[in-house]
This record gives structure tokens, sequence and C-alpha cells, in this order.
């Protein structure tokens, strides 16, 4: 099995988020591999651990991203790339598929399994893994909780309302990782030893065959706000029975919403 | 035309797919423009009246056997001729986990940009502005999209599901075309949860545990609670989960689901901001915790300060009371 796994440098969610002129404030950021991204790594090293084949793993971003790609290098994948994108934030995620499935189309053959996060935290787009797979023409399962591979097919188990929806694809396909699937491991030191002495092979925008300002966004960002914080409330306290007769009373008096 | 694609699940338009044909209306009348509906499927003209009821100027019916199971491959295709053909301004999805898996797949074929996820959509200076939250609902981003149609993803239970409009609705049978071979991809099978609850995403109330329940059975409290209202469910905190007092299906948060019930109740929760994440865009939160340092009582717009065994049952005794009033 050769699998690629895509994975995006985000700030991590304890993150107190500032906005300036339109954009978060990096500065005092802690950033980190999207969490979703870190199952889509376990869940291809697993894989490749069953069945053999290679992980190689790709981000899109400034140079700063090579340390995500080291991360997960550290926790078992054979090679990396590195497209660098200078772009600050679009928050459109057609223009980061396409600059990935052209990564795939001129940089990595071969791929039987495409594995993504369900979402990049902080932008929250859920986009990327869909609009690559029919750029590429291939078959998906999003937010998927179970994957099991068989020879040219991958069948999946993802989450719907009110039940589980299992979706069974012809490789190569495209699967996006949500919480459940696994427990992903801790690198360990002889991991990062490992991931020290591997390269960090990086590719322009230009290079994959994009001209200048190429590929456009198509996204104009015309806010961005901190969310009014919600003010604290009543807090009622003292007998149980009163203070739930209260909060009934208030819920259908005040609130109106029973 | 602003169209809003209608989801189908066990033969019936979902309720978020009939909150996003009301929200396109809603834009649609401020636009001066007509408001249609979408439905995709082996066999799904028989819905069509209920989409016309909900106040669809035009109904699109696009049928193939190819669509008889949901494949995202299938539908995309099915969309983009509907797209291709009818040149609609705008074209709205629920955000629901089918609508998250096909509204990009649609967008990618048709090569335009998509808004995920939007609480609110306005009108400014003539143009169509979506907002939707970002890192987690700390941030609000709000975007105007430049490519054509404009294509979004609405939050289920966040848009009014407005007031049904008489029938007046035309409708339009268009050949979806998959072609053969296309589809690498598609659902074998559903798998329903066995007690047929209301998913937390589709709830006019969730009732939350934490792990203050001490264990699973003080979920049974929460259920007794959650039965006395007609469209309730039981959610959970990531750490009610992790200890396998519930499944993962309930938890709500940064890594669970997000959700937008008219009532919150959260009930041995401390309200950590991964918490915080799937729940903010609540109407109404109440907490009910023993500890009055607890964050969740600085987003609460009620709360009780108390113990949750002794608190809980009362509260469903007087809820129920001021229910039937
Ligand atoms: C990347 C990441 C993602 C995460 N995603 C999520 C997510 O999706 N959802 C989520 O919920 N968390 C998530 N978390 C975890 C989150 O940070 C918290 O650890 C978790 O929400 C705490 O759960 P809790 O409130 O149930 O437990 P605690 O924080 O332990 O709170 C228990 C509360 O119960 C109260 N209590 C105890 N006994 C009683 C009693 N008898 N009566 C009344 N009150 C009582 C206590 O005062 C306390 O406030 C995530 C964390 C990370 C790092
Ligand atoms: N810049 C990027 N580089 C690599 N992978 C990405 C990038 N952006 C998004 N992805 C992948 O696409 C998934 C979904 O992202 P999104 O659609 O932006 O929420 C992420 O979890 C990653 O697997």
């Amino acid at each position: 099995m050769n699998i690629c796994v895509f994975i995006k440098r985000v700030p991590d969610t304890e993150s107190r988020i500032r906005i300036q002129q339109n954009a978060v404030a990096e500065d005092g950021l802690n950033f980190v591999i999207s969490p979703y991204d870190e199952y889509a790594v376990e869940e291809a090293l697993r894989i490749k651990e069953a069945r053999g084949g290679t992980v190689r793993v790709v981000s899109v971003g400034r140079d700063e991203a090579a340390a995500v790609l080291r991360k997960a290098l550290a926790m078992g994948a054979d090679e990396a790339l590195l497209v660098k994108d200078e772009a600050p934030e679009t928050y459109d995620g057609l223009r980061t598929a396409r600059i990935i499935a052209r990564a795939v189309e001129r940089r990595l053959p071969g791929a039987d399994l495409l594995l993504f996060g369900k979402q990049a935290v902080g932008t929250d787009n859920s986009q990327v893994p869909a609009m690559t797979a029919e750029l590429l023409g291939l078959p998906q399962a999003t937010v998927v909780t179970k994957l099991a591979i068989e020879d040219g097919t991958a069948t999946a188990l993802r989450e719907i309302e009110g039940g589980t929806e299992k979706v069974v694809l012809t490789l190569p396909a495209v699967v996006s990782a949500q919480k459940g699937l696994n427990e992903p491991r801790y690198e360990t030191l002889k991991g990062i030893m490992a991931a020290k002495k591997k390269p960090v092979p990086a590719v322009t925008l230009e290079e994959l065959g994009f001209g200048p300002g190429e590929p456009a966004a198509a996204v104009e960002v015309t806010g961005l706000d901190v969310p009014a914080a919600r003010q604290a409330g009543k807090v009622l306290q003292g007998d149980p029975a009163e203070t739930a007769r209260e909060l009934a009373r208030l819920l259908r008096d005040e609130a109106k919403v029973i | 035309m602003i169209a809003a694609y209608l989801e189908i699940r066990d033969g019936k338009i979902k309720k978020s797919s009939l909150e996003t044909l009301a929200e396109a209306r809603r834009r649609a009348a401020d636009l001066g423009d007509t408001a249609a509906a979408v439905l995709a499927g082996a066999s799904v003209a028989g819905l069509a009246g209920t989409a016309a009821a909900a106040g669809a100027a035009k109904v699109y019916v696009l049928e193939d056997p190819a669509l008889a199971d949901y494949s995202s491959q299938a539908y995309a295709v099915a969309l983009a001729v509907f797209a291709a053909e009818t040149k609609p301004a705008a074209l709205f999805f629920p955000a629901t986990a089918m609508g998250k898996d096909l509204a990009p797949r649609v967008a990618a074929r048709l090569g335009v940009a998509l808004a995920a996820d939007c609480t609110r959509i306005e009108v400014r200076d003539g143009a169509l502005e979506y907002t939707r939250p970002i890192y987690a609902g700390k941030a609000l981003l709000t975007v105007r999209l430049k490519s054509s149609p404009q294509l979004a993803s609405l939050r289920p239970n966040v848009f009014p599901a407005g007031p049904p409009a008489p029938g007046t609705g035309e409708i339009v049978k268009m050949a979806a075309a998959v072609p053969d071979g296309a589809v690498k991809g598609k659902v074998a099978e559903i798998l329903k949860e066995e007690s047929a609850e209301l998913d937390v995403t589709e709830a006019d109330v969730v009732v939350s545990g934490g792990r203050g329940l001490k264990g699973p059975e003080a979920f049974a409290l929460l259920r007794d609670l959650a039965a006395i209202f007609p469209r309730a469910a039981v959610g959970a905190s990531r750490s009610a989960v992790d200890s396998g007092w519930i499944g993962h299906q309930h938890q709500v948060g940064q890594t669970g689901k997000t959700v937008s019930p008219q009532l919150y109740l959260a009930v041995g929760i401390s309200g950590a901001i991964q918490h915080l994440a799937g729940m903010s865009s609540s109407k109404v939160i109440v907490a009910v915790n023993k500890d009055p340092e607890a964050p969740i009582f600085k987003v609460a717009d009620y709360g009780i300060l108390g113990d949750l065994f002794e608190v809980v049952p009362k509260l469903k005794e007087e809820l129920q009371k001021a229910l039937k009033d």
C-alpha cells in the first residue's frame, strides 16, 4: 500500500485568538499538527505495519510547516514533502485542494490511499478531502471512524445522524479521519532522532506548474470578529426543589424556550 | 434563483433541509429573486409536493438509478448537471453528515468556492455575505464568494424553518445522467442505532452530562429528563465518552458534534473551551454544577449551583409541570 497523508499546521485548540485587520494574529500562538490529521497519520502507519508499503506525508504551507512533517516522520512516516505556499490563510478549500491534487499528479505517483483529517481545526472548513477526491476523480469516505483495507477496496464506517454508514470504495480512494478511528502513538526518542536525519524536500507552486498568483482564492474576507461574549446569567442556589421550580419558571416566562 | 438541496432520509425530507430552503427563500426575497428546491434520488418525485408546500417556486427532480444509494460521486454529477442547466445564483446545502460530504464535492466539480457550516447569511450592498464560526467559535468569519454559483452549507437548527407557503411550486424533471462506471464508491448499508434516538445535532433540547456524573448509571437521570421534551437528545463531554459511560456519537465539542438547540443543559460539565466549541451557539444554556467557579457558569444563561444528583430529579418534576401548564 502506497499511502499519502495530508497534514496541516494549525494553532492548538487552547489558543486564545486575537484579530488584527481581518486576520488572526499569529504571534503568541502555539502551532501543532491538526489533531484529526494525527489520526490520519496513525491510520496510515497501522495499515503499513499490517500490509507493507510506504507512508508519505505532505503539507501545504510556509517553511514553518516542516515542523509538522518532522513530527509525522518521528511517528514513523517514511517520506515528507513540503509544498511551499506563501499565501496567508485564504479560507478557500478549493485553492488548497487544487494544490494538493496537482502535487499528487506530479510528485506523488502511485498512491493507493489518500488520507486526510476530517477538518483542519482553526478554519474548520471540512472541504479539502472531498474537493481533492473530485479533482482527482477518486471516490471518498469522509468523517471515518473505522477503516478496513482489502485487496483493491476500502470499507469505511462514517457517522451520520442517528447511525453509521458503511461506505465501500474501490482504491485508489480518499478517506478523512474522525476521532475514534484510532489512538495516535507518541513519537519515540529513536523516532525523533531518525526524523532529524531525514530530508524534508520542498516543491514550489511554480514547480507544480502554477503561474504567478495561481491558484487564486475565490473567497473574499469582509469581516473577522470575536463573537460577543455570552453574558454570565443568573445562578440559583439553595433548596434543590425550590431552585428547580424557579429555573422552570424562568425558562418558561423569561427565556420562553419551554 | 437560489436553490436549496433537500436531503432525503428514510423517504422523508429532513427538517434541516427545510430550514435550508426557508433561508434560500428569505435571501432570494432580499435579492428580488426566487427560491427553488432540488431533490435527487432514484425515485423521489413523490416528495416534490412537500418541497413545493415549503415554498419552493420550482422543484427540480433529478432521478437516475445510479442515485438509489447515496454516493458523493454520483450525486455530485447530478447536482453539477442541475447547476449547468439552470445557472442558479447560489446553491445551499444543509451542513449535515451528507451535506458536508457532498457540498465540497459539487463545489470542486463546478470549480467554485464553498462557505461551509454558515450560521448567518445576509445580503449587503446587493451581495450575499456568509458568516461562519472559525477557531471552534472563537472567531466569526464573514466572506463573499467571487465564484458562481455561490455554494454554502448551513448549520442545522440555526436558521428558522419559516412558515409554510402555498404550494405553487412547478415541478421540473431532469435526467441526472450519471455515466456508467463513474461511481467508484457508495453507501452499502446504513446501520441504525438500536435505540431510535434523535441525534444531538437534530434535537431542540440537549441534556448533556460530564465527569460530574461519576459513572454510566447517572445518564439514566439525564435520559429521564430528556424524555419529557418532544425532540430531545442526550449529549456528553469528552471525559464522559472517553470513560466509556456513553457512546462517542453523543460527544459535543471540538472533536465531537456541534449543536445549536433551543435549550442546552450542561450537567456536571466544567465548560472547557473544547466543550464550549460545540454548544455555544445554543439559544439558551443552563448549567447544573456544584462548583461556583466552574467556567460553564460564565456562558450559561441560567445555572443551578448544587449537587446534580439532587437537582436533576427535581428539575425533571418542575419542568414537566411547567410544560403542562
Ligand atoms: C484537542 C482536544 C479536543 C477536545 N475535544 C473535546 C470535545 O469535543 N468535547 C469535550 O467535552 N471535551 C473535549 N476536550 C476535553 C476538554 O478539554 C475537557 O477535558 C472536558 O470537556 C472535561 O469534561 P467534563 O466537563 O465532563 O469534566 P471535568 O472538567 O472534570 O468537569 C466535571 C464537572 O462536574 C462538576 N461536578 C462534579 N460532581 C458534581 C455533582 N455531584 N453535582 C454537580 N456538579 C458536579 C465539577 O464541579 C466539574 O465542573 C478536548 C480536549 C483537547 C485537548
Ligand atoms: N495546507 C494544508 N496542507 C496539507 N493538508 C491540508 C491543508 N489544508 C487542509 N488539509 C487537509 O485537509 C483536511 C481538511 O481540511 P479543511 O477542509 O481545511 O478543514 C485537513 O485535516 C488536512 O488533512
